[in-house]
């Protein structure tokens, strides 16, 4: 469950922290987010979006570790073909 | 799509698996907790490409499979009022209740109107005052904070046409009586990184202590799926059993205190039943009293519409625990399919059962079995 | 769900039991295909209704007519890219294509409810009348029809069309055979996502515009260009995946596809995830599906590209031996999973 999808703020409007308001872009498809819960956030940052409320900013240096690790595991079957059934 | 499409890439997921296939060296069996995560695991053929010794299990991660059966009529029995708009995420709308769904009562005039957020259901009962407005909030911790808000600006702004019925359940007391059952056979979880994101991790350290099973807060990508279940087995070889973090690009271990904060005013635990599994003592969340005017089970009266039984066939619950896997259902496919339901776990599409139906593998001779 | 009164013991296959028509039984999907069978094929069976395709093909003295009937009730009546009535005349169009017949005429029957704006409807036949023009083809002629406020959600469109049938190809699932290849005109999900973006409470802004367009001269110019077309169906509710169940199921074969090669536009893709909607399964207007022999598969894409609304063909997967009317996909991590017939309408979801 929790279906939350990655978007890049573009806007932010109002005033009211409750009912403060971003533009976020998923993949050019703009929606209207609640930023009450992100007070810190700020136009051109990532955050993860579920049911029109934004609950986390992507941590872009977080987001690269994965791929580091890939990097230190031994590299393994070699690109391409289909893995063993 | 940015921190979408990188977790897709089909190259650096040979890699993980690789690395998974050269780490085990016996059984095991993970469970993945969040509805969210069967789906990509079935949608990319994970559990297909995962060597034969990692045996996955769907658990009780889909808030819509265990809203129980007497809600879902609760839920019903409001959308048939005239005065009553009723909204709902469009996930609850298929979920059978005793003898019919939200889907029937719309075709039979009600009206139901599909939401993607809280707000909106808000929105809509300030542009009708002439009509109740009732807000279906169902969910895990993820959507609680949302949900929360809905309730708290309707009261801030006085719209007194707006009312919730609230069915919220929290994952780590459902975690306990699945790895509490004697028949569990979970070895390593993967907690749902979202509503982790939401709650941050420092409730799973009890739990893996103990119960003596490692868990991987893990994100819902191929990649992120694959790598939690690396360092869920990695730990497992190494017999440890501690909490991890794989999605630390999103989820920290405090996870976001404005939204805690806003659903402890708003909310508070109580006992709530799960379906198909029953009672289990603080698991859901009511409203708190400061909030009680917003309940729509106190605002109508909804005393005739007690608890039901479930169809006997339905084996739900223990689907829900892991205890079952669908293709062990006698009605699976048969008489229970996604168009004629028997129980929850085929209606919602994160339903372990429903996932089943339509990802199964080509088995020869099952076709689609129409 | 409830038993309805008066079910027979005797029927031997347990349809949904539902008393009442639902929504989703216009779905294009299971539910929809359900009623047509359990309801209207049962009572009108005849050979050209049993092909189940898209328009019926009749010898009319020695000349093969094409002829079918379509009805249109979208809601809003105007959306990004097109209209009700854009819709009423492409999508009959594109019913004819299917059958490869070179579209002649339609008409057109108009239920309107009272208390329609005449501006509107007057806007909403301009688009029809050009749709008609870029597409070659007169609205011949027609009938109108008003209903009483409340029961008529604005306006109701039917358009029924004949073309002729100038080749000697037999267009149908009945021709699909292993081996061919399955072609795609382009990327998928636009009309389905467009108009999502202005139904009330889901509204997102987006650029996503309908794919509402006439395939009829792509479609003549692959059969007349000496490809053997074995099937084509154009896309509509239920997406691709719908279209590729219904031939599979009805040429009783099997079908794989690899998602790889299936294009979706970004903006397409956002929407679809916002809403946790699978783009396999969303609507699509100006969009069909190919299946020609493996042999005549690049030259197939060839001529279907030098057309702008099938500029972005190219085969997406290939006819198996079967499972009969099983669809599998290849994913994108090299797995294989079936992709089943959709079950009533997709709905957003936040799960």
């Amino acid at each position: 469950m929790c279906l939350a999808v990655p978007g890049r703020i573009t806007s932010i409007t109002g005033d009211d922290p409750w009912t403060r308001t971003a533009k976020v872009s998923f993949g050019g498809v703009l929606v209207d987010v609640n930023l009450a819960y992100l007070p810190d956030v700020k136009v051109d940052d990532y955050v993860i979006v579920h049911a029109g409320f934004a609950l986390s900013q992507i941590d872009e240096a977080e987001a690269a570790l994965i791929f580091e690790e890939l990097s230190r595991l031994a590299p393994d079957l070699g690109e391409g073909g289909e893995p063993a059934a | 799509m940015k921190f979408v499409d990188e977790y897709r890439d089909p190259a650096a997921a040979k890699r993980l698996l690789g690395a998974i296939r050269s780490l085990v060296t016996r059984p095991w069996t993970l469970m993945e907790v969040c509805g969210g995560q069967t789906h990509a695991i079935l949608k990319y053929g994970i559990d297909e490409l995962l060597p034969p010794e990692v045996t996955l299990l769907h658990g009780p991660g889909c808030p819509v499979c265990v809203t129980p059966l007497e809600k879902i009529d609760r839920a019903i029995a409001l959308a048939s009022r005239p005065d009553v708009i009723f909204c709902s995420f469009g996930d609850m709308l298929r979920v059978p209740g005793t003898d019919r769904d939200l889907l029937s009562v719309k075709a039979a005039g009600g009206d139901i109107r599909i939401v993607y957020s809280p707000l909106d259901a808000l929105r809509i009962a300030t542009e009708n005052p002439a009509r109740e407005v009732v807000f279906f909030a169902v969910g895990f911790e993820t959507t609680a904070p949302g949900n929360a808000m809905a309730v708290f600006q309707a009261k801030r702004a006085g719209v007194g046409n707006f009312s919730v019925l609230v069915s919220h359940v929290l994952v780590p007391p459902a975690l306990e009586a699945v790895l509490a059952s004697p028949l569990c056979r979970v070895q390593g979880l993967l907690a749902a990184g979202h509503v982790c994101a939401v709650m941050g991790y420092t409730e799973y350290a009890p739990i893996a202590a103990r119960y003596k099973v490692p868990i991987v807060v893990t994100g819902f990508e191929p990649l992120d799926i694959l790598q939690g279940v690396h360092l869920c087995l990695r730990q497992l070889e190494e017999g440890r059993a501690e909490v991890e973090n794989q999605y630390s690009r999103v989820v920290s271990q405090q996870g976001n205190r404005p939204a805690q904060a806003l659903v402890a005013e708003v909310f508070q635990v109580v006992t709530r039943a799960w379906r198909g599994i029953g009672e289990i003592p603080k698991s859901g969340l009511g409203l708190t009293e400061a909030f009680a005017a917003f309940d729509a089970e106190r605002r109508f009266d909804l005393s005739e519409v007690g608890p039901r039984p479930e169809p006997a066939e339905c084996i739900a619950g223990l689907v829900l625990q892991g205890l079952k896997k669908p293709p062990e259902c006698e009605v699976f496919g048969g008489r229970c399919t996604p168009e004629h339901p028997l129980g929850a776990t085929m209606v919602s599409p994160e339903g372990a059962c429903a996932a089943y139906y339509r990802h199964r593998r080509t088995a020869a001779g099952q076709g689609s079995a129409r | 769900m409830s038993q309805p009164g008066g079910f027979s013991p005797s029927c031997p296959m347990p349809i949904a039991q539902y008393e009442q028509v639902l929504l989703a039984h216009g779905g294009g999907g299971r539910l929809m295909h359900e009623l047509l069978e359990r309801v209207f094929l049962a009572a009108f069976r005849n050979p050209a209704l049993d092909t189940e395709h898209d328009a019926a093909v009749l010898d009319v003295g020695g000349v093969r007519v094409a002829f079918t009937t379509d009805s249109y009730v979208v809601h809003p009546l105007f959306f990004p890219g097109g209209s009700i009535g854009t819709l009423a005349v492409n999508g009959t169009v594109n019913d004819l294509a299917m059958a490869g017949a070179r579209p002649l005429a339609l008409s057109a029957g108009f239920i309107i409810e009272e208390g329609l704006a005449i501006d509107t409807l007057e806007r909403l036949v301009a688009s029809m009348r050009d749709a008609a023009r870029e597409a070659g083809v007169p609205i011949v002629t027609g009938d109108t029809k008003v209903v009483d406020r409340g029961k008529g959600d604005g306006l109701f469109i039917n358009t029924a069309g004949i073309g002729l049938v100038e080749h000697g190809l037999h267009i149908a699932p009945a021709s699909v055979r292993p081996g061919d290849a399955v072609i795609l005109s382009g990327d998928i999900g636009r009309h389905g996502m467009a108009i999502m973006a202005v139904r009330e409470n889901l509204a997102f802004q987006s650029a996503i515009e309908s794919d509402c367009a006439s395939l009829a001269a792509p479609v003549l110019a692959l059969v007349s260009s000496g490809v053997g077309v074995h099937c084509l169906r154009d896309l509509t509710r239920g997406g691709l995946a719908s279209a590729l169940n219904e031939i599979a199921g009805g040429a009783r074969v099997g079908i794989t596809v690899d998602e790889r090669t299936v294009a979706v536009r970004e903006d397409v893709r956002g929407a679809c995830e916002i809403l946790g909607f699978d783009p396999m399964y969303v609507a699509n207007e100006g969009r069909f599906v190919a299946f020609v022999p493996e042999t005549d598969a690049a030259r197939t894409v060839e001529v279907l590209r030098r057309h702008t609304v099938s500029s972005g063909s190219s085969v997406i997967g290939r006819v198996t031996g079967g499972p009969a009317g099983l669809v599998a996909v290849r994913t994108s991590l090299g797995a294989s999973r079936v992709l089943d017939m959709l079950s009533g309408e997709q709905l957003p979801r936040i799960c």
